[in-house]
């Protein structure tokens, strides 16, 4: 089974998102990098899937130079190859990420492509789903669940307290969600593995993708997510006080 | 002018989520409101529908059609959206409707606008548009140029309201409603005749997971993180949701460790909360966690940090450890 896994890399933005003074991005003067987690998931999946059945998993991202990083991290989880789509920076919007994507799977040729069901980021919610129609392949989203037999895939996932299963055949896009699978901890020759292996590189034309038709204008922060708490007190002194303030609310019994 | 909505069913009643996406749609100006039903004729839910400004619906009836398949149902809208000649197809933000438009996105080659808060047609094919990126935490201003206009509504973005009150319109919204002419609602009948490939993907669907209150409409929940410490320490916790009536839920680091299953967590790759009450308790409020339980009507925080950033979005705070506040806080509640 030759399994491409799509990963982003996204800031870790902790408590606070802040923009760029011209508001065109997000800050990140002080904030790390990691895969966007559903992705995460995405690669371990894959993974234990080539575990099970055999096969090698191939890590790709569309990204900055910088991106590596991310790829490195694919690595140490067990994929066996990582290819970097090299961009300038600029955001690529969710067409033509599709569609470089999709050159690397004509390229190299995959049985099943693993995405995270939506990058934490821009939560444009359609990669995967392009980039299936651009190949023609059959696509499931939101997948807390996989199982491979024969020349299909089983994928699972929950929507309003009903279960749905669907079955596609091979070759396939899944989207997965983060709850799929708990990503294992790299190991420390993984990770050595990962700080040697060579990254393929290639530079999807930028200008062969025309404008999407939905243009970034400014990133704001909502002005109304943040005030001042009450201070009730302190420990477990701060205990009746509680109590009142529940009854007020309406909350106890 | 037509705009189409993707209504999607809650039992035989148009999904809340549907009613606001709908309440959206009404603002793009259009003359024609056409809401697309999946199910069968019986199953349309006319009155509510014109309740909420709509002036077609359209039901799609099973036949080869039948169950979810996200592809045949973006199939169909396109059929309608060019037999209508509508200006815009929307649907809630919901798993469901933003699949269904990422496949009509990409059947039609035009930009699909995910979660929005706020649309605004602007001449022509433009059309002004915020959305949610972050789940939320930040918004994108962007400008959206296409023939058909394709974008889902963030489910928390629009309260619903109706063009006419009726009896079981909530006094609040009642307020609200502008005096408009009613509508008169035309129904429209289609069979679809689908491709085999369209239906390739199609969900067989069996009873989950039954009983217990669910995280997602728990009136109450009592949240750790990282401060409980480990696996062993949610035993008070659960034990003070059981006597406030309400459920646990979790922050991503007690589920990246193992400590309670993913299905516990509330957060941007969790569970999307709105309680009339979260207990935050050890939980710093790291962004992700934040997009999680904004919706909920109050927050009370128990932290040992007074500069954890989940402080600037509690209405109380109790600055200390969980593990003395909560066991107090049970033991004051059982004496009452």
């Amino acid at each position: 089974m030759e399994i491409l896994v799509c990963v982003k890399r996204v800031p870790t933005v902790g408590g606070r998102i802040t923009v760029t003074p011209d508001r065109q991005e997000v800050d990140t003067r002080m904030s790390g990098f990691a895969i966007s987690p559903h992705e995460e998931c995405a690669v371990e999946e894959a993974v234990q899937i080539t575990e099970r059945v055999g096969g090698s998993v191939t890590a790709v991202t569309l990204g900055p130079e910088e991106a590596i990083e991310q790829l490195r991290g694919s690595l140490a989880l067990g994929a066996g190859r990582a290819v970097l789509l090299e961009t300038d920076g600029r955001e690529f919007g969710p067409i033509a990420t599709a569609a470089a994507i999709a050159a690397e799977v004509r390229a190299h040729g995959y049985d099943l492509v693993l995405l995270g069901n939506e990058a934490a980021d821009t939560g444009d919610y359609q990669v995967g789903i392009r980039l299936a129609h651009e190949l023609g392949w059959p696509v499931a989203t939101g997948i807390k669940s996989l199982e491979v037999s024969g020349g299909a895939v089983i994928a699972r996932r929950e929507y309003r307290g009903v279960e749905e299963a669907y079955e596609l055949p091979l070759p396939a896009v899944i989207t997965v969600k983060e709850g799929i699978n708990l990503p294992r901890y790299p190991s420390l020759p993984g990770r050595l593995r990962a700080k040697r292996a060579a990254v393929e590189r290639s530079s999807p034309a930028w200008t062969q993708f025309g404008p999407e038709g939905l243009r970034k204008e400014e990133l704001r922060v909502p002005a109304s997510s943040q005030h001042q708490a009450t201070v009730l007190g302190h420990g477990a002194d701060a205990v009746p006080e509680l109590v009142r303030v529940l009854a007020e609310l309406g909350i106890l019994p | 002018m037509t705009v189409l909505c993707l209504v999607e069913l809650d039992g035989t009643d148009p999904a809340d989520v549907s009613l606001r996406a709908l309440t959206l749609a009404r603002t793009l100006g259009d003359s024609s409101i056409g809401a697309v039903v999946f199910a069968d004729s019986a199953g349309m839910p006319a009155a509510t529908l014109a309740d909420y400004g709509v002036t077609d619906g359209y039901v799609i009836e099973p036949g080869s059609l039948d169950g979810y398949a996200p592809q045949a149902w973006a199939r169909v809208l396109a059929g309608l959206a060019t037999e209508t000649g509508a200006t815009a197809v929307l649907a809630a933000g919901t798993d469901r409707g933003n699949e269904v438009l990422a496949h009509l996105g990409a059947i039609t080659g035009l930009p699909m606008a995910a979660n929005c808060t706020v649309v605004t047609p602007d001449g022509g094919r433009t059309h002004r548009i915020v959305r949610h990126r972050w789940a939320g935490l930040l918004l994108e201003h962007a400008v959206m140029e296409a023939p058909v206009a394709l974008f889902t509504v963030a489910t928390d973005a629009v309260a619903p309201v109706p063009v006419r009150v009726s009896a079981e319109t909530p006094d609040a919204i009642a307020q609200d409603v502008s005096a408009e002419t009613p509508a008169s609602l035309q129904i429209h009948v289609h069979k679809p005749e689908l491709a085999e490939a369209d239906l390739v993907v199609r969900a067989v669907e069996s009873a989950g997971r039954a009983g217990g209150v669910s995280l997602a409409t728990a009136r109450v929940v009592v949240g750790g993180g990282r401060g409980v410490g480990g696996p062993d320490g949610f035993a008070p916790l659960e034990e003070l949701a059981e006597l406030l009536g309400g459920v646990v839920g979790v922050s991503r680091v007690v589920t990246s460790e193992g400590w309670r299953p993913h299905r516990q967590q509330v957060g941007q790759t969790g569970t999307k909360i709105t309680p009339e009450l979260y207990l935050a308790c050890g939980i710093s409020g790291a962004i992700q966690h934040i997009a999680g339980c904004a919706g909920a009507k109050h927050i009370i925080a128990i932290n040992t940090d007074p500069g954890a950033p989940i402080l600037a979005h509690a209405d109380y705070t109790i600055i200390g450890d969980l593990h003395e506040v909560i066991p107090a806080l049970v033991e004051a509640l059982r004496a009452r």
